[in-house]
């Protein structure tokens, strides 16, 4: 009662003799294939390194195991052969590669194939389930021919694939056939072997699996369903694929990792990880607590990095992603107009939120930091030329570098525009606008002349296309918008509606008003403003001889739904 | 891209080819030592100019990393830097009096060396201060990483450069052969780096960094770039086309992601603002031989006869690859 090991390898040979050495030193006999493509002068070289091992064996005739095609299998199968021929007592076809690497020692590998004799560890799963493979065809692999190397003949390979696909050719399964589709890497028992190998059909589905999509992935998985009695579908070798199906390699810093999978077999190695070799080569029963394979701190650890290739981390412009079009890394809120209606609005904000409050971060001649700092998180600078030389890079910058921590920061139509896009398209922020509040500094600056009538006409203008903008469809911020004449009605009700999506601790009420702005003769103004020939509607109909009242917080109940 | 303009960049790539021919007859082998290359061997190629207290602790660093063969080209040291490189065993050398600007900024006499040696070797071209890392560089070395690009089908890795500054005026602590230059610079801008797309030739323009706060906060365009692509599959056919930045054929350039995901990429952490920058900044101002009239140094120039301190309390201190990655100036992508 023992397990025999097949071995192909195509490169690496010293670390492919190791591991052979390995096993038959430890009683398992091996018998190898190695690739045509291993030169004659090599392939000596690596028989004579394992010269002196008796149940080391090599298959006689090298075929050429190119990725994909039926050669991999056509090796496997007369390598097997062999093997159950030269090795009657045997219980069990352990079928590795040159770069797998056991991880546990031999006996218990074999201790825990004699507690089950009968059952086969090969992965199978039916076709018709949920998608295996990655990258790649499911069905066609079973109703297409594909006679053209993938690699080498990449060119017709693609066009007879859409000439059959035109065409709809389907090929027809040999009888009773189920296809299955499952990882390379196998382990049967001797009795399914030997009856997928003396099948009286077997020819036939020789004929049938030659021409099928990389056959070694469903043509013991396919035929093993026939014979065996009893198969756990899953594989003993720990081999993990990434993305485009491509198998992650092990170094020796993954050595504890490897270590507490209990797996006893993992692929691939990388060969120099000389490390790895070394501590994991060896029969002490010491390294190991016998446990169930549990490969799932390892398949963490690849699920994460397939994710930050595929997806990556939200938010972040780098050298190695840049995203034509992403959002920001967290949730920020743009004031507008809210810190020229309310008097030292930022710090009364900071304080009754607990998030980050800057003042004007796109303000033309520096960038207003909060506390008016001059270099800020990540060393961005307050230089207005810089942050303008890619005003948006600074905002996704800014928000990258303060990630955890909400910002807020106040916005206006005197300002820099050009993040305005970016902002009304991007989910992670939230604006609220009072149209036409800039007017109250204008008008505190106790000038009517022709200056400001000019330069409340240029602002409006400004005003009215932003605000144009956060009204298109396509907008995903959560956008707010009132006439200063709307929100007079019920500041307090407003800010807390704001509030609410911001605060950290849930909602929570006002207990603190901020103190408006002096607006007696505002009215006023904006009449002024009027008979002078200067409409400022974005304000709304404020009223001519309104005087708001201070604001106060108890003053209005506010239910919380 | 149209065919014209495809066309058009092919031409260009060989006029880069026949001009590093022509730029490459002013080299002149002073030791060939490149028969000892073996097949498989990561080859490092690099420019110098009186760069002696720095060479003795760059070859170690690099021969740790892995690499297998230096390939130098010497244009007109005066402090013995060809001696000493002569002296090692695993080092080939060049020397020039040609003009370093007239050769692009050594882009030509490289590109000449690559392609008669590089050629189906992996090849890192670094200047002597700056210093590769990549993921798991502690643990892996860099044939882990071509190994794994290999199997990738990806011919050329993206390395940020990465300005190091120290806490003080710059020419505070002197630098002492052999030491390790990030025991005296070891602070950096994490976040505050501008990134555009060059549509001519694919390639990501990255600026900013302390040269930009501190150099060019007026004229940020005319800051250093700090996009490099130093480490690639080398083929004859290929060429920089300016410094490390951006090669020919232009898609060795793709090296990042544009549709969320992130590519596996590294950094060179640039140790330039050494205490040595003050004596090379007066010397290469009075050469003039540095890329637009040298305005780069001019402006180091200035600013260290200020006493200019690049640091302020948002630098962070350089600890190891992994808190490059966390800060997102480089990524593991899907290298595990």
């Amino acid at each position: 009662m023992t397990v025999g090991f097949v071995m192909l390898v195509h490169t690496a040979l010293e670390r492919a003799a190791q591991v052979a050495r390995h096993w038959a030193e430890s009683g398992c006999p091996v018998v190898i294939h190695a690739d045509a493509k291993v030169p004659d002068g090599d392939f000596q070289a690596f028989c004579d390194s394992l010269g002196d091992l008796e149940n080391v064996a090599f298959s006689a005739r090298r075929q050429r195991c190119e990725w994909g095609t039926w050669g991999i299998v056509g090796a496997t199968i007369e390598a097997s052969e062999r093997m159950l021929a030269d090795h009657p007592s045997l219980s069990h076809v352990y079928l590795a590669s040159g770069s797998c690497l056991p991880l546990r020692p031999v006996p218990e590998l074999v201790a825990y194939l004699a507690e089950r004799p009968r059952t086969d560890f090969i992965e199978s799963v039916t076709i018709e389930d949920v998608g295996w493979s990655k990258g790649g065809f499911d069905h066609e692999r079973f109703s297409l021919r594909f006679p053209f190397s993938f690699k080498r003949q990449r060119f017709f390979f693609d066009r007879f694939v859409d000439l059959q696909r035109r065409f709809g050719t389907v090929r027809k399964l040999p009888e009773g056939l189920v296809p299955h589709l499952g990882s390379q890497w196998w382990c049967l028992s001797r009795r399914t072997l030997e009856a997928v190998l003396r099948d009286p059909r077997r020819s036939e589905y020789d004929r049938y699996f030659r021409q099928v999509w990389i056959p070694d992935e469903s043509y013991f998985q396919s035929l093993a369903r026939l014979h065996s009695v009893r198969i756990e579908s899953r594989s003993l070798t720990l081999s993990k694929f990434d993305f485009q199906g491509k198998p992650h390699t092990f170094y020796d810093d993954h050595l504890q990792l490897l270590r507490r999978s209990d797996c006893f077999v993992a692929r691939k190695i990388w060969p120099r990880a000389e490390r790895l070799y070394s501590s994991l080569l060896s029969n002490d029963p010491r390294v190991t607590k016998n446990a169930e394979p549990s490969p799932g701190k390892i398949d963490r650890l690849f699920a994460k990095a397939s994710d930050l290739r595929v997806r990556g981390r939200s938010g972040l412009y780098m050298q190695s992603r840049f995203p034509r079009s992403d959002r920001s890394a967290g949730p920020y809120s743009v004031f507008e107009g809210f810190d020229s209606l309310f008097e030292n609005f930022e710090s009364w904000l900071g304080k009754v939120t607990g998030c980050r409050v800057h003042g004007h971060l796109y303000n033309p001649s520096r960038v207003e930091f909060s506390g008016g700092e001059k270099t800020y998180n990540g060393c961005l600078s307050d230089s207005a030329r810089l942050r303008d030389y890619n005003p948006c890079g600074f905002l996704t910058g800014l928000l990258w570098n303060t990630r955890g921590e909400r910002q807020c920061f106040m916005f206006g139509p005197a300002d820099n525009q050009y993040p305005q896009v970016f902002m009304a398209g991007d989910p992670n922020a939230q604006i609220s606008v009072i149209t036409g509040a800039w007017a109250i500094g204008l008008y505190r600056t106790n000038i009517t002349s022709e200056v400001v009538r000019k330069e409340a006409a240029r602002l409006q203008r400004i005003e009215h296309a932003h605000v144009e903008l956060l009204r298109e469809r396509w907008t995903k911020a959560q956008i707010r918008i009132w006439t200063l004449a709307e929100f007079i009605e019920a500041p307090m009700d407003n800010l807390q509606e704001i509030l609410d999506e911001i605060s950290l601790n849930g909602p929570r009420r006002l207990t603190e008003a901020p103190r408006l702005m002096d607006l007696s003769g505002f009215g006023q103004f904006l009449q002024q403003l009027k008979n002078d020939g200067m409409n400022l509607h974005m304000a709304g109909d404020f009223p001519v001889g309104h005087t708001p009242a201070p604001l106060n917080p108890t003053a209005r109940p506010y239910l919380v739904k | 891209m149209s065919l014209l303009q495809s066309y058009r960049l092919r031409l260009r790539r060989k006029r880069y080819r026949l001009r590093s021919l022509r730029k490459g007859r002013e080299l002149r082998s002073v030791v060939n030592r490149t028969k000892a290359i073996r097949p498989n061997d990561l080859l490092l190629f690099s420019t110098l100019r009186n760069e002696r207290v720095r060479l003795p602790f760059f070859l170690d660093y690099y021969r740790s990393k892995g690499v297998g063969h230096f390939l130098f080209i010497d244009n007109g040291s005066e402090d013995g830097s060809a001696a000493y490189l002569g002296e090692q065993p695993d080092i080939s050398l060049w020397s020039t009096q040609g003009s370093y600007k007239a050769s692009r900024f050594g882009v030509d006499w490289l590109n000449r060396l690559q392609a008669r040696y590089g050629h189906g070797h992996w090849t890192l071209v670094v200047d002597p201060d700056e210093f590769f890392i990549y993921p798991f560089c502690d643990t892996r070395p860099i044939q882990a990483l071509t190994d794994w690009l290999d199997s990738c089908g990806q011919r050329s890795f993206s390395a940020m450069l990465l300005d190091l500054y120290p806490k003080g005026p710059l020419d505070a602590e002197p630098y002492i052969e052999g030491q390790d230059p990030l025991e005296i610079v070891h602070w950096f801008d994490s976040g505050n780096y501008t990134i555009s797309r060059n549509h001519l030739y694919n390639n990501l323009w990255i600026q900013g960094g302390p040269r930009a706060r501190a150099f060019f906060p007026d004229t940020p365009k005319a800051a250093p770039s700090l996009n490099k692509i130093p480490l690639v599959k080398w083929h004859r056919r290929y060429a920089y086309v300016q410094s490390t930045h951006m090669l020919l054929p232009r898609g060795l350039n793709k090296v990042y992601e544009g549709h969320g995901g992130e590519m596996t990429s590294g950094a060179l952490l640039h140790t330039k603002f050494l205490n040595t920058l003050v004596e090379k900044a007066e010397e290469e101002l009075e050469r003039g031989q540095h890329y637009a009239d040298s305005r780069e140094y001019r402006a180091y120039h200035d600013h260290l006869q200020n006493g200019t301190v690049l640091w302020n309390r948002w630098s962070e201190k350089y600890i190891n690859w992994r808190q490059l990655e966390i800060l997102g100036l480089m990524s593991k992508g899907n290298w595990a």
